[in-house]
């Protein structure tokens, strides 16, 4: 019988000639990836008691959750985990202000091949499917067992196919997609599960783009995520345990936007009435690359930012900054009265540089909006496109980018 | 944790419902809090802030679907298992939680129908897949658990168990 992605990369990494659905196997690791947790991760893996760990060339290390330290705590965190990397050898490891989020540099430094598997300590792994990898998140003891011994079980994870046709209306992309999709299936819709996306508007999305797919993937419980590329394909005949067909022309026909507090609350942009909003977020691995700079700089270019709002810009890594800044983005965003923050996650997990209040409200290109994620209790977080976002800095609620160009 | 450890028997202290989130269960302004231990005193702090007070060594927390779904944070399976309870049932959990919880030795009980309220009495039989509320006399289904989960839960935890496997092999 024919293999889904997830099952041939499994098969292969566990050494057998096929694997089925709920198999438990044991796989093992091409890449295990960590950014601050790497120091629970040492913790852990000093306990266990092993002197070094098993290849130090498999593990990456990215500092992005809080860079620069904001505080003493975590500059004696980052500095624990710079001597434990020159302890162990570990070459791929990415201190401030030579890499970004973890994510965009794991991709943008060629780590993930396709048929890899791929373990981080950072739910958001599943982005790497985009590049045809088993990316999936784990906890920082199991990452732990996996310095120790370089492999970790796996339940095989049953496939769920997703087909998209059609096409995206202006202003309309891949994040409107996935917001759509997780909308439909709910926040529990993928669990344990592996998908595939396919389609014809899948496969005319920029690499980027897939990336967003991926990565929001974990956010209806996806194990792990994939997008299509060359090197790799799921066989003919392969068991899918549901296929579900989208039509982007009708079903996605304008922005969506994921209400508080959940990633599941999605409207489209027209039932959501006035929200005014005191913050506007463009960054995170989800969606702070070049192809979201770009279009939210055509959104504000010659505007400014309405004067209720604060737009913070965050350039997913230092490349997408410089780029970013040869292309005019940065230019264009500052004279409209964005912020720039350093390269890495931002106020998108609450504990770095643009906290809200309570009673504000924060329209976000990022990838979670639960009660407090990026502040107050108090407060609530609007997922929305880089489009959107843009737009709704301009109007100070949130807004359709037509309203603001037109 | 011997056979019969892996009966458990707790008072329920809280039923939450869907979609327990993991920034529900430990705020993220947390996450630079690594000692285990330590994590406990922000459990719930933002959006059940009085569960904390109320908790008693073994309580048992009734959970729905998708229970501790979003990041990978360790420290929110750290946070429940460190404030004492002794397991959570849930109809479903996010898969991450599920893995951290076994790897710390927290017990995790997948269970569709339990009926049961805050105070509640429930005695859980991890192997067999079963919880009886002892309090009104109802039994009901659970998920048996892997044989990994079991090995890993006896053992305390992927640490012991890793630590134990390693000294053997002399590595």
């Amino acid at each position: 019988m024919g293999m889904t992605l997830a099952e041939k990369i499994l098969a292969r990494a566990s050494g057998r000639a096929t694997v089925t659905p709920d198999q438990v196997v044991v796989a093992r690791v091409d890449l295990a990836l960590s950014h601050e947790n790497a120091d629970l991760v040492r913790k852990s893996f000093k306990e266990i008691g092993v002197a070094r760990v098993w290849d130090p060339d498999k593990i990456v290390i990215i500092l992005d959750h809080r860079v620069p330290a904001e505080s003493e705590k975590t500059a004696t965190t980052h500095k624990a985990i710079r001597e434990f990397v020159r302890e162990q050898g570990i070459r791929n490891f990415y201190d401030v202000g030579r890499g970004g989020i973890c994510h965009q540099v794991l991709a943008e430094n060629g780590h993930v091949q396709p048929g890899m598997v791929v373990v981080g300590t950072d739910s958001h792994t599943t982005t790497h499917g985009a590049f045809g990898a088993f990316a999936a998140g784990i906890g920082a003891t199991e990452m732990a067992g996996v310095w120790t011994e370089g492999e970790l079980w796996f339940k095989t994870p049953a496939t769920m196919r997703i087909e998209v046709d059609g096409e995206f209306a202006e202003w309309v992309s891949a994040k409107d997609l996935i917001l759509y999709i997780i909308g439909q299936l709910g926040a529990d819709g993928a669990d344990y599960r592996a998908v595939e996306f396919d389609g014809p508007a899948i496969r005319r999305l920029s690499v980027a783009s897939r990336m967003v797919l991926a990565n929001l993937s974990m956010e209806m419980g996806a194990k792990v995520a994939f997008t299509p590329v060359e090197e790799i394909a799921p066989d003919p005949g392969a068991h899918y345990e549901r296929v579900i067909r989208i039509d982007a022309t009708r079903e996605v026909a304008e922005p969506q936007i994921a209400c508080p507090h959940a990633v599941d609350n999605v409207k489209p942009l027209s039932a959501l009435g006035n929200v005014p909003v005191e913050q506007a977020v463009l960054g995170s691995c989800t969606n702070g690359r070049l192809e979201d700079f770009e279009i939210a700089a055509r959104i504000l270019a010659g505007c400014r930012v309405h004067q209720r709002t604060r737009l913070i810009v965050i350039p997913a890594s230092q490349r997408i900054y410089l780029e970013a800044m040869r292309l005019g983005y940065i230019q264009t965003m500052v004279e409209a009265g964005a912020m720039v923050n350093p390269p890495g996650c931002g106020p998108c997990v609450g504990v770095h540089q643009g906290i809200l209040a309570a009673g504000e409200a924060c329209v976000s290109s990022t990838n979670r909006n639960f009660l407090g994620r990026m502040g107050s209790k108090d407060s609530r977080v609007y997922l929305a496109s880089p489009a959107v976002v843009a737009a709704s800095a301009v109007a100070g609620r949130i807004a359709h980018p037509a309203e603001v160009t037109a | 944790m011997s056979e019969q450890a892996m009966k458990l028997r707790g008072r329920v202290v809280v039923v939450l419902p869907d979609n327990v989130d993991t920034d529900v269960i430990y705020p993220g302004r947390y996450l630079n809090i690594t000692d285990r231990e330590k994590t406990a005193e922000h459990l719930f702090e933002l959006a059940y802030p009085d569960l904390r007070a109320a908790l008693q060594p073994g309580d048992i927390i009734l959970g729905g679907k998708n229970f501790g779904c979003g990041s990978s944070r360790e420290q929110a399976t750290a946070a429940v298992k460190f404030s004492g309870v002794g397991a959570v049932v849930a109809k479903s959990f996010a898969r991450i939680f599920y893995r951290n919880s076994i790897n710390l030795g927290l017990p995790v009980v997948t269970a569709q129908a339990v009926e049961a309220r805050a105070g509640d009495e429930l005695e859980i039989d991890l192997l067999a897949g079963r919880i009886a509320n002892l309090t009104t006399g109802a039994v009901f289904d659970a998920a048996p658990l892997d044989p990994r989960a079991v090995e890993l839960l006896e053992a305390g935890g992927l640490i012991p168990y890793l630590k134990r496997k390693h000294s053997y092999s002399g590595s």
